[in-house]
């Protein structure tokens, strides 16, 4: 059994405590199916500070889920393939080291919570024996012991009468409730970055607020990365330091948050951003992005966006797709006309 | 006639909880809806707003029909539909349509979309004869936005949005005056749920119709509702103008439920005035005595247990409040 893990992690070729805790670089993924292959992430990089909050954005279908899923290495697979980049934890690239220990570091430095907590809790047994299995098979403890960490845990992510409820079944819990059980399983084993997978898309706004207060007041203690996924342009304005916007399996727009709010520079961010109600422009129409977004066996040629895009020109709808732009230092736009969009306010 | 398209009265629905198998015993009840009153005006927008099980669904299947109220009364156009002929009855239901959430499930996947869309004419075969309805289903993909060729399409051949709009297209086939939208943009991504929303507001204004639009992100509510009703536990806490209800609510529960929705500026994080609330919503099996928010509420005093608060006009609230204490609170613009 192993009784401490840190030990073992040292042994990893290249490991580097100076290095970041997650960049994932130029990642690659696809499904082989019937229909052909879906190219659901097509060159995504961007990487986590400790303590850093990113917010990966994007409509549905874009590839949000994929990249997560693979940074955990629980894609479905097959169909799912990684097809190629690098994903690095603290310099080591996780693709190429032996499966045991890419499991151990996933176990342990890299967490993941969902939205639908139902699905990651197991119904049969209580919350308590999920929480002290992680200690007993990962941290070696005893039975009691474990037993009382889990009712710590639960006491962290301020479930009341936590040493009652740990017997209990997560059917038994309210909605708000289990998504708490769910970030305290996360945060057992104290990993360096969590992944949240819209942690907050199925609940109330009021239990929303109540979570994202908990997530974020975790994160600053411990000094955790947390790489958010989420649709919501009010969360992410109101945690976020970080945005990488996806379209279509790419990151489409990179920049710290306040920027992007205040000057998106890819049409698509920006499209985003006026679609959402506002105050000063009730009565009036809202400005909706025309069309769909493509299928993934069947993106465009030239940009992914061209077809939904109002500064399309000719140049848009040809081969290389645009790359990165530098905007800022920081900050960059997948946009060949990315000036032009800037200043057009 | 009167301006007063829909009125519900009192109305409650309660669920029956039992237990046993056999000899099934009624031990409870869910009391999904107790007691609402509300009027809908004609071409107005009533928006319905509240968290997940406070009974929106419920009222919004009483008020198509649905539903049986387990007690008070229903005016469509003024006429009680608990108390006209069969016939009557009929063409009330005819005149409220209702638009359901989930674009995936609310759809049949086996019949096509002109089959979809035509399916109110085969249940009031009386509105329009069999040969002329393939053109006005065609017609009314048309209304919505969709390619009248592809009536022979099955809806997994459309996205989210687009079997949202047949949704749409079939709630308006026979005509209706009211059409109630329960949650119809929620499963809807922000750039195909502005689509939507402007569909809904172009058709209301072509065709005059009155709204019922239930919601849980209020910006989208604020941005589509002339009048708002704010739901807790199967009752109405606040109503009022969409101004009211957004700039001066008294109610401490729409107070919090505004103050928790974060706002996409993230200039204003940290300044605004937000209000966290603790512990969960209570069951509707079992709510608490007097004032149901007050296991939530932070200005709980003795009375709120022991007294229920009337849905009324008070001395510190220009519109209907149902709290002893109601006053207001900006909490859209407060800054610290
Ligand atoms: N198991 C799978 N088999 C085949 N295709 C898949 C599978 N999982 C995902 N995909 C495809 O990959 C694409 C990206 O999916 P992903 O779940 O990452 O989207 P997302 O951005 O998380 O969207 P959402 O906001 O809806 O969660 C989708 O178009 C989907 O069709
Ligand atoms: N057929 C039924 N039998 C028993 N209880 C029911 C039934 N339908 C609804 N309920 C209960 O009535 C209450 C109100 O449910 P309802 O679906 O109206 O809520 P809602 O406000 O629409 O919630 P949501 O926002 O999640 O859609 C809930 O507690 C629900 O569990
Ligand atoms: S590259 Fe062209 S099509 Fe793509 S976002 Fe920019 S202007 Fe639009
Ligand atoms: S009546 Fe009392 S408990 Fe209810 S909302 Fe008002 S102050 Fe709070
Ligand atoms: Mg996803
Ligand atoms: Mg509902």
């Amino acid at each position: 059994m192993s009784t401490d893990v840190n030990v073992k992690l040292d042994a990893l070729p290249g490991l580097d405590s100076d290095a970041l805790p997650l960049e994932v670089k130029d990642l690659h993924v696809e499904f082989r199916t019937r229909n052909g292959i879906a190219r659901a992430v097509n060159g995504v990089s961007f990487s986590l500070r400790a303590g850093e909050t990113r917010a990966i954005l994007g409509e549905s279908g874009c590839g949000k889920s994929v990249t997560a899923q693979a940074i955990m290495g629980i894609l479905d697979s097959p169909p799912g393939f990684v097809t190629g980049g690098e994903i690095r934890y603290r310099g080591v690239d996780l693709l190429k080291i032996r499966e045991e220990q890419r499991r151990k570091v996933r176990a342990n430095r890299i967490a993941m919570i969902f939205q639908d907590a139902l699905s990651a809790l197991n119904p049969v047994f209580t919350v308590g024996f999920q929480l002290s299995e992680l200690f007993r098979k990962h941290r070696g403890m005893s039975r009691s012991d474990s037993k009382a960490r889990a009712v710590e845990l639960l006491d962290l992510v301020k479930i009341p009468a936590a040493r009652q409820r740990v017997n209990e079944y997560p059917h038994q819990f309210s909605g708000g409730m289990r998504q708490r059980v769910m970030i305290a399983m996360a945060l057992a084993l104290d990993p360096e970055v969590l992944i949240a997978d819209e942690p907050t898309t199925a609940l109330d706004v009021t239990v929303q607020a109540q979570i994202m207060a908990l997530l974020a007041e975790l994160q600053q203690e411990r000094n955790m990365g947390l790489l958010l996924i989420t649709h919501d342009m009010g969360v992410v304005a109101d945690v976020a330091d970080q945005i990488s916007v996806m379209y279509a399996g790419r990151v489409i727009e990179e920049a710290p948050v306040r920027d992007i709010y205040e000057s998106p520079s890819h049409p698509y961010t920006k499209g985003l951003l006026e679609s959402i109600p506002r105050l000063d422009l009730k009565g009036q129409e809202l400005s909706a992005i025309k069309g769909l977004p493509p299928l993934l066996t069947d993106i465009p040629k030239g940009c992914a966006f061209n077809p939904r895009c109002r500064y399309a020109k000719d140049a848009c709808r040809q081969d290389p797709v645009p790359p990165l732009h530098q905007v800022a230092p920081a900050r960059s736009s997948a946009c060949h006309f990315w000036k032009e969009v800037k200043a057009d306010v | 006639m009167s301006d007063i398209v829909l009125e519900a009265r009192d109305l409650v629905k309660h669920f029956p909880l039992t237990q046993g198998i056999l000899f099934k015993r009624q031990i409870g009840a869910v009391r999904a809806v107790d007691g609402i009153n509300l009027q809908l005006r004609r071409g107005e927008t009533l928006g319905i707003v509240g968290e997940s099980g406070c009974g929106k669904s419920t009222l919004a299947r009483m008020l198509v029909g649905l539903e049986t109220p387990t007690s008070g009364d229903l005016f469509v156009q003024g006429r009680n539909m608990a108390k006209v002929s069969g016939a009557e009855r009929r063409r009330g239901r005819r005149n409220i349509q209702l638009v359901m959430q989930d674009p995936y499930t609310s759809l049949n996947p086996r019949m096509t979309v002109g089959d979809i869309t035509g399916e109110p004419f085969e249940v009031h075969p009386e509105v329009l004869a069999k040969p002329k309805r393939r053109a006005r289903v065609q017609e009314l993909l048309d209304l919505v936005g969709l390619n009248p060729d592809h009536i022979n399409r099955y809806p997994h051949q459309f996205s989210g949005g687009q079997r949202q709009r047949i949704g749409i297209a079939r709630a308006l086939a026979l005509n209706p005056e009211i059409i109630l939208c329960d949650e119809p943009v929620s499963a809807l991504d922000v750039s195909i749920q502005a689509q939507v929303i402007n569909l809904l507001e172009k058709l209301q204004k072509e065709l005059g119709l009155s709204y019922i639009f239930i919601a849980h992100d209020l910006s989208v509510v604020r941005h589509i509702a002339d009048r708002v009703a704010v739901m807790y536990l199967g009752r109405v806490v606040e109503t009022g103008t969409e101004d009211q209800i957004y700039e001066n609510p008294t109610h401490p529960y729409t107070q919090a439920l505004l103050s928790a929705v974060p706002v996409p500026d993230p200039k204003l994080r940290g300044l605004r005035d937000q209000i966290v609330l603790t512990g969960d919503v209570p069951s509707p099996a079992n709510p608490p005595s007097g004032c149901r928010f007050r296991t939530r509420c932070w200005k709980a005093q003795e009375i709120c247990a022991q007294q229920e608060p009337e849905l009324t006009v008070r001395q510190s609230s220009a519109h209907p409040s149902a709290c002893h204490f109601a006053e207001v609170r900006d909490v859209v613009h407060a800054q610290q």
